[in-house]
């Protein structure tokens, strides 16, 4: 396998002061021995909650960021050292509405970009046309920014990102807060990447969306990784248990508290869906824990309850509350 | 001939986001108007030649107005919009990404120069009778460029240090002062004159107002480009150490 990113026990701590008069200086360890290895071609997916480490990680990676120690290689170069030289190789896209010139056409902030990146004169117009092509806003190129919607902000990121035609491509989060239907759009665009021989590192927090594009993930929790695979291996983590489902409508913390207790209860997510709470209760197989549940459920209002197979995201919950728990 | 095609297309884009901000465009030749009008009062009582001294005097303050508040507040906005990290993150010098953008500050300070000589023209009937033209133009671009160059010194500062925007504001006064735009520097006390020396837009102002009567050479106006071109080396020199310093601790992104 020729590695195009190798990361070896990356670290990476924070240090910040609180107080007027007083001041403490106190130490954050946002990334805390990271190492991993992406293979040409490859979509790796970097997982995890928010504040998990996936953005420290990314920024050092493209250079923004000092790890605090350990080794980080893009192409076989330090991200430290020559850093320069990883700059002109990689391409970054965020999500979210920021990162763009709002007063500026698309059209100018690629063309910005693109002069930024020393893509040849001559060669910038088709460019900026074939990606303004590939992300769907050709022919929205002259309005401002400032009028696009948050997905066409966020093709036009991508567009951004792959102006010099990087090899390497980081994104952090590119479907964060996008429509259902731009965030498909979106999806098809990234899965386009490896297709045209990218190596992506993705990270993400949308479960379906890792398990739809990546061929291997890893899931970062508090600074670490806690597991690492394909999203076949991560559901086989989970594939001795069974999923119960149940929709509650304003249930207590303590109940939650409660039920996280109850004998056989391996873990407990709790998804808002408009009015509802769904708790997510994973159990070993075989073990019927339903009607115990509803018992202690009493007082509550239930709505649907269904039994299902795990998924990824039932894996990514486990491995999560496991470093909780630990 | 690439750093070239940066720097004037980081310029013009700059430029025209600037010119755009309808807010900044009026704030630009409001702002001044109230000090140069405050001026004008001032020196309404004496000659015409020292409501012209004043004239000039308040037109540059407009100028570096522009660019001592907007240095700091233009990186802070880059900061907030997450614009920032893609600048330092992309493989031209910072140096070259950075410069056009003040200087595209000092160049919208050409509007409040304007609208204040417009100003004092009409409202105080001060005429500007420019008698060596070509020494007066040069002035201009001179100063407008220093002063550009010197907002380039304290941005690369800013990136380094979040909160170090503030000090825009704090030295927009201060210049007004010690570079005699509108009283003389010979009414300063001894220790303050090495200082107005020091700061481009003091030789900026006086080529201007030499180029105006007439008065002046070439001196002030190259002594003005010389050290406008001193602040945008130490620029450059610094600046891969701030970058440095700000990846380590962290302060490109906003929090």
């Amino acid at each position: 396998m020729t590695s195009v990113v190798e990361v070896r026990d990356l670290r990476r701590t924070y240090r910040t002061s609180t107080g007027i008069i007083r001041r403490r200086s106190i130490e954050i360890e946002a990334v805390r021995g990271v190492s991993f290895e992406i293979a040409q071609g490859e979509l790796f997916g970097l997982l995890g909650p928010n504040g998990a480490g996936k953005t420290t990680t990314i920024k050092m990676l493209i250079t923004l960021l000092i790890p605090t120690s350990g080794t980080a290689r893009v192409l076989g170069l330090d991200v430290v050292k020559d850093a320069q030289e990883v700059r002109k190789r990689i391409g970054y896209v965020f999500g979210g509405e920021r990162g763009l010139y709002e007063r500026l056409s698309a059209y100018d902030n690629l063309r910005y970009f693109a002069e930024l990146y020393a893509v040849p004169p001559r060669e910038q117009k088709q460019r900026i046309a074939s990606l303004l092509d590939l992300v769907g806003l050709t022919g929205r190129e002259k309005e401002r920014v400032e009028g696009y919607s948050r997905g066409m902000r966020q093709r036009l990121h991508i567009a951004r990102g792959l102006l010099h035609d990087p090899p390497v491509v980081f994104l952090d989060e590119p479907t964060i807060g996008v429509d259902p239907v731009g965030a498909r759009e979106l999806r098809a665009t990234i899965a386009s990447l490896t297709q045209a021989g990218k190596t992506v590192l993705l990270t993400t927090h949308y479960m379906f969306e890792a398990d739809s594009l990546c061929s291997r993930i890893a899931v970062i929790n508090k600074g670490q990784i806690v597991a690492e695979g394909t999203p076949s291996d991560l559901k086989s983590i989970v594939a001795d248990r069974t999923v119960v489902e149940i929709e509650t409508f304003g249930i207590a913390e303590e109940t939650i508290d409660r039920l996280r207790k109850a004998p056989g209860v391996t873990s407990i997510a709790v998804e808002e869906r408009d009015q509802a709470q769904v708790l997510l209760v994973q159990s070993a197989k075989g073990l019927e824990l339903t009607q115990t549940l509803l018992a202690m459920l009493d007082g509550t209002t239930v709505g649907r309850v269904a039994a299902r197979e795990p998924t990824l995201e039932d894996a990514y919950v486990a491995l999560v509350d496991s470093v909780e728990d630990a | 001939m690439r750093n070239l095609r940066v720097l004037l297309l980081g310029w013009a884009l700059h430029f025209k986001m600037l010119s755009r901000s309808s807010f900044n465009s009026v704030l630009a030749i409001l702002y001044p108007g109230f000090f140069a009008t405050v001026a004008f009062f001032l020196y309404r009582e004496g000659s015409p030649h020292a409501l012209l001294y004043a004239s000039l005097g308040a037109s540059v303050m407009g100028i570096w107005g522009a660019t001592s508040t907007s240095a700091g507040a233009a990186l802070q906005r880059e900061r907030w919009h997450g614009t920032l990290e893609l600048l330092v993150a992309s493989p031209a010098p910072f140096s070259l990404v950075m410069l056009p953008v003040t200087l595209a500050m000092s160049t919208i300070g050409l509007y409040s120069m304007a609208a204040t000589l417009l100003w004092g023209r009409l409202a105080f009937g001060i005429s500007l009778h420019v008698a060596h033209p070509l020494l007066f133009g040069l002035a201009v671009v001179a100063t407008v460029m220093s002063i550009g160059m010197a907002g380039f010194l304290l941005a690369v500062t800013f990136v380094r240090y979040r909160t170090a925007w503030a000090l825009g504001n704090l030295l927009e006064y201060p210049v007004w002062l010690v570079c005699g735009f509108l009283v003389p520097i010979s009414l300063f006390p001894g220790w303050v004159r090495p200082i107005s020396w020091l700061l481009a837009p003091t030789w900026g102002m006086r080529a201007i107002r030499e180029g105006a009567t007439g008065s002046g050479s070439y001196v002030d106006v190259a002594v003005c480009a010389a050290i406008g071109a001193g602040y945008a080396i130490i620029g450059a020199l610094v600046v891969g150490r701030l970058l440095q310093a700000a990846r380590e601790r962290a302060t490109l992104a906003l929090t």
